[in-house]
């Protein structure tokens, strides 16, 4: 059981020991091959699983953390999250080989991207086997601030800083509302654990807040799989270093909100607006990223949005398999739990062809020093091998054949036709939607890879536009993306594999009520001539024309007017919002003290008074005031008066004097109150107070006659008197409603308790002894802060010794 | 007798306030030192006036008043004196510094 937690957190273990490595032994060896250690033995640890959850077992280990708040680590391994351990880990390690060339260890803070890169490996793996809501829900916050962080690794471009603050307020930003989701959860279900939620599922779906948890979760899930309107912050993404575009903006992050999506299917599944929103979503930003892609002459950007859409296609089959909750085991069931396992089959193929061509233009980048197509072609010539991974991974991304794209793009074209004919949730009417508009998509996408392909690869090589020598790329930098291409062309040939051991569990994860057994879904390239093989010509046909007259329409799309694009929303509105809370703030924070006290008085006027109002609390009752002896009315009289002459002195020692003999009748009227020790102490410090004042006296400056303008002075009366009104109500209300007993009792057998007589002196020294030591401290830090400003010489009388 | 000490408790926190929010740096130390004073008033005045013998165990009678308010209100005289020690100091120093004790001259400016 510890195993798993020490494979779960080596990421952030190790990261420790990584600066370590890289001031001692980066000379000799790149840190990287020793961060590669960390995913490999994860994956070789999770990959030991595979058998037993295969086979229908499931492993939960709990951690005690916070007992009091029955916040646990559970650890979780199911289908689900053993395919996305995986994913993280074998990704991660071929990204890591990648990096160790592509990052270079003379220029670059290596130890920086790497503690990053574990981070964000540790924080994922978290995500994907804790079963505890807040647990996931911290994990979910720590990817985000990893990719933050890893963006803007080349933090002296304003790109990278710019891209990563859009990418962190807009995760953060669904990360918060996935928290607001999380709690409802937590609040209908009464419990924390998923597992638990789900087998709670009756008294969750009639609630008032399951529509809303679904909308917050599901506004989590949108803005961290970069669906449509999210989606911008995914191309500014890509001003990271290629290694981490490619792990965490096509491979595993993103992929997150997918995750949430997937684990959230039963809870929410079956209901209709989790079918529209899913569905919706993922079809809109499968042919907003598609469209957009297409404008792109950046080949990183183009990926980008081409992830966007694929994020979509993805979104919107776990959306259409969210329908086999509604119709539950059966015909028409298991017809749409092909469709949640087409999702995740795609998830893992785009995970292998998109890493592939990420790090295809990591190649480029680093070997031409261009990636814009517009700079760039006929490099098949001089860079075989890496046009042979574009190819595959290309060619696989457009869903052709022999490559593992082309299976899973069957199976979404028979998904949607499924759905279309499904007629629930007003599908009746326009489901014929749903094929059409992944029709068109699908041709945008076989567009925007042939552009990819052929546009880098293929026509004239002008080595004239670049500024350096190409060449073919070294082997270390290839061995990943062959690796990835291997894969796409395996899959395709055994399918059936991949479906069995880790896709089904996976399924039987998502979709716990369907009853299947692991060979229910067979994958095979072959169904004969259907609908899905015909759409899948027309796609080919048609994208092939389109791509051949690309030059006489490409400029339609790319003049695409400036002011409707979402970013330029979005720009506007930040940089709106700045100025604003500019101007706002400069207003009132005027560095004077005064107008800072006047806010904090007027408040509590405010706050006071009108609650006092509000609430009718002032009701006086004065029938336990004690009686008042004639030397009380002297006494405060007396007081009255020395303090109007603290106030209307003209002179300094009058007013010091005045403001000793108000201590000193403080202390008078102590000794009334029958508190002896406080009259001891007040007389003692008011003396010693007044003797400060006086010591200070010939080094301060002289009382001025107040110049102050009339609007100043009624501002001041009106504030104060209002306090003093304040006050005086509060107190007045406050002293006839005694709420509680006074808990005085207790401290009345301070002889028994504390040994001593005097019950002041017992509190002080014995019950809240804590208090008067920290007291003590407080009053030692002021002696040193008096000190120091003594001792400290005055730049004046400096300034006058130098002359 | 409590009524009429909530009152000069108002009365003397209207004053203290008025002191603070002058210019000059010295009425605002007098001010805080009087609004001291008024709410050490205050808590003692929570706790019932008037009500028993002092809180000694020694004395042979049948009730104390209360030893809350005054276990507070001895805390709150000393660091009434070490906060008015520190602001006292404060003023010397900003008026050997600067030369004026005048607040709006001394206010901070924007890009500190």
């Amino acid at each position: 059981m510890i195993t798993l937690y020490i494979f779960i957190f080596l990421p952030f273990i190790f990261a420790l020991l990584v600066p370590f490595l890289y001031k001692h032994l980066n000379r000799r060896a790149h840190t990287g091959w020793f961060v590669l250690l960390v995913p490999l033995s994860i994956f070789i640890y999770l990959v030991r699983y595979i058998p037993d959850v295969a086979s229908g077992a499931t492993f939960e280990y709990t951690l005690s953390w916070i007992p009091t708040f029955g916040i646990n680590i559970t650890s979780y391994i199911d289908g689900l999250g053993l395919l996305f351990g995986l994913l993280i880990t074998g990704v991660g390690s071929l990204v890591i080989i990648y990096s160790i060339f592509y990052m270079s260890k003379v220029r670059e803070a290596l130890h920086n991207f790497y503690i990053y890169l574990l981070m964000f490996m540790g924080a994922m793996l978290g995500l994907v086997f804790s079963d505890h809501l807040l647990v996931l829900y911290g994990f979910w916050e720590l990817t985000s601030v990893s990719s933050f962080l890893l963006i803007a690794y080349w933090y002296e471009r304003k790109g990278s800083r710019q891209g990563a603050l859009k990418a962190m307020m807009i995760t953060v930003f669904g990360g918060f509302g996935m928290l607001a989701g999380f709690i409802m959860l937590i609040m209908m279900g009464d419990t924390y654990s998923i597992r638990e939620i789900i087998a709670n599922i009756d008294v969750i779906q009639g609630h008032a807040l399951f529509i809303p948890a679904l909308l917050c979760i599901l506004l989590g899930a949108f803005t961290k799989s970069a669906q449509f309107p999210f989606g911008i912050w995914l191309p500014d993404a890509m001003e990271a270093p290629t290694p981490v575009s490619s792990y965490l903006h096509s491979a595993t992050m993103v992929k997150a909100g997918i995750y949430l999506v997937a684990r959230m299917t039963p809870v929410f599944g079956g209901s209709p607006v989790w079918f529209w929103l899913v569905a919706g979503i993922g079809l809109i930003t499968l042919l907003y990223g598609s469209l957009t892609a297409l404008r792109q002459t950046d080949l990183k950007a183009l990926l980008a949005y081409s992830t966007i859409s694929q994020l979509g296609l993805i979104m919107s089959l776990l959306g259409i398999g969210s329908l086999a909750v509604y119709f539950g085991p059966g015909e028409s069931g298991t017809v749409f739990t092909v469709a949640t396992f087409a999702a995740l089959f795609h998830l893992f193929n785009h995970s292998t062809f998109k890493g592939s061509l990420f790090m295809v233009v990591g190649i480029i980048d680093h070997e031409t020093g261009r990636r814009d197509i517009r700079y760039l072609g006929g490099l098949m010539q001089v860079m075989p091998i890496t046009f042979t991974i574009a190819l595959v991974g290309g060619l696989s991304m457009a869903g052709l054949p022999p490559f593992n794209g082309f299976l899973s793009k069957e199976m979404f074209f028979a998904a949607v036709n499924d759905v279309s004919q499904a007629g629930i949730f007003g599908l009746s009417k326009i489901g014929m939607l749903f094929p059409i508009i992944a029709w068109v998509a699908s041709i945008f996408t076989f567009v925007y890879c042939m552009i990819f392909i052929f546009k880098t690869f293929g026509g004239v090589y002008r080595p004239e536009k670049l500024t350096r020598k190409v060449h073919e790329a070294p082997l270390g930098m290839l061995i990943s993306p062959i690796i990835l291409g291997l894969l796409v062309v395996f899959i395709f040939f055994f399918p059936n594999v991949l479906g069995k051991y880790i896709l089904t569990p996976a399924l039987t994860s998502i979709l716990p009520m369907m009853p299947f057994t692991p060979y229910d879904v067979k994958i095979s390239a072959w169904h004969g001539l259907n609908l899905e093989l015909l759409m899948t010509f027309g796609v080919i046909a048609i994208g092939f024309i389109l791509f051949k007259t690309a030059k006489r329409w490409i400029h339609i799309v790319r003049s695409y007017p400036q002011g409707l694009m979402l970013n330029h929303w979005y720009n506007q509105g930040v940089s709106g919002t700045e100025r604003l809370s500019a101007s706002l703030t400069n207003r009132y924070m005027t560095g004077s003290l005064r107008h800072y006290l006047i806010y904090i008085f007027s408040f509590f006027v405010l706050l006071l008074l009108g609650s006092l109002l509000l609430f009718h609390g002032i009701q006086f009752d004065f029938s336990n005031n004690a009686a008042i002896s004639i030397y009380d009315i002297g006494l405060v009289i007396a007081m009255i008066i020395a303090s109007l002459t603290v106030l209307l002195a003209s002179n300094r020692i009058l007013a010091i004097v005045a403001l000793g003999a108000l201590g000193y009748m403080v202390s008078m009227f102590f000794v009334i109150f029958r508190a002896p020790d406080l009259a001891l102490t007040q007389m003692v410090v008011e003396t010693v107070t007044t003797v400060l004042f006086l010591l200070c006296f010939y080094h301060l400056p002289k009382l001025k006659k107040s110049i102050d303008r009339i609007p100043f002075k009624l501002t001041n009366l009106i504030i104060s008197v209002a306090m003093g009104l304040t006050v005086t109500l509060l107190a007045l209300a406050a002293n006839g409603h005694k709420l509680f007993e006074p808990i005085t009792a207790f401290f009345e057998n301070a002889y028994e308790l504390a040994g001593a007589k005097n019950i002041v002196n017992a509190i002080l020294v014995d019950f809240r002894g804590f208090d008067t030591m920290l007291e003590i401290s407080v009053l030692t830090i002021a002696g040193l802060g008096v000190y120091i400003l003594v001792h400290q010489r005055s730049k004046r009388r400096e300034q006058r010794e130098t002359e | 007798m409590e009524t009429l000490i909530v009152i000069l408790v108002g009365i003397l926190i209207s004053i203290g306030t008025y002191l603070i929010l002058s210019r000059q740096f010295l009425r605002i130390v007098l001010g805080a030192s009087i609004v001291g004073h008024a709410v050490n008033l205050l808590l003692i005045t929570s706790g019932g006036l008037k009500t028993g013998s002092a809180p000694l165990l020694g004395e042979k009678t049948a009730g104390f008043t209360d030893a809350i308010p005054q276990a507070l209100i001895l805390t709150a005289i000393v660091i009434n004196f070490a906060v008015t020690a520190l602001v006292l100091v404060l003023c010397y120093r900003a008026y050997q510094n600067f030369g004026t004790d005048d607040m709006e001259q001394l206010r901070g400016s924007e890009h500190e």
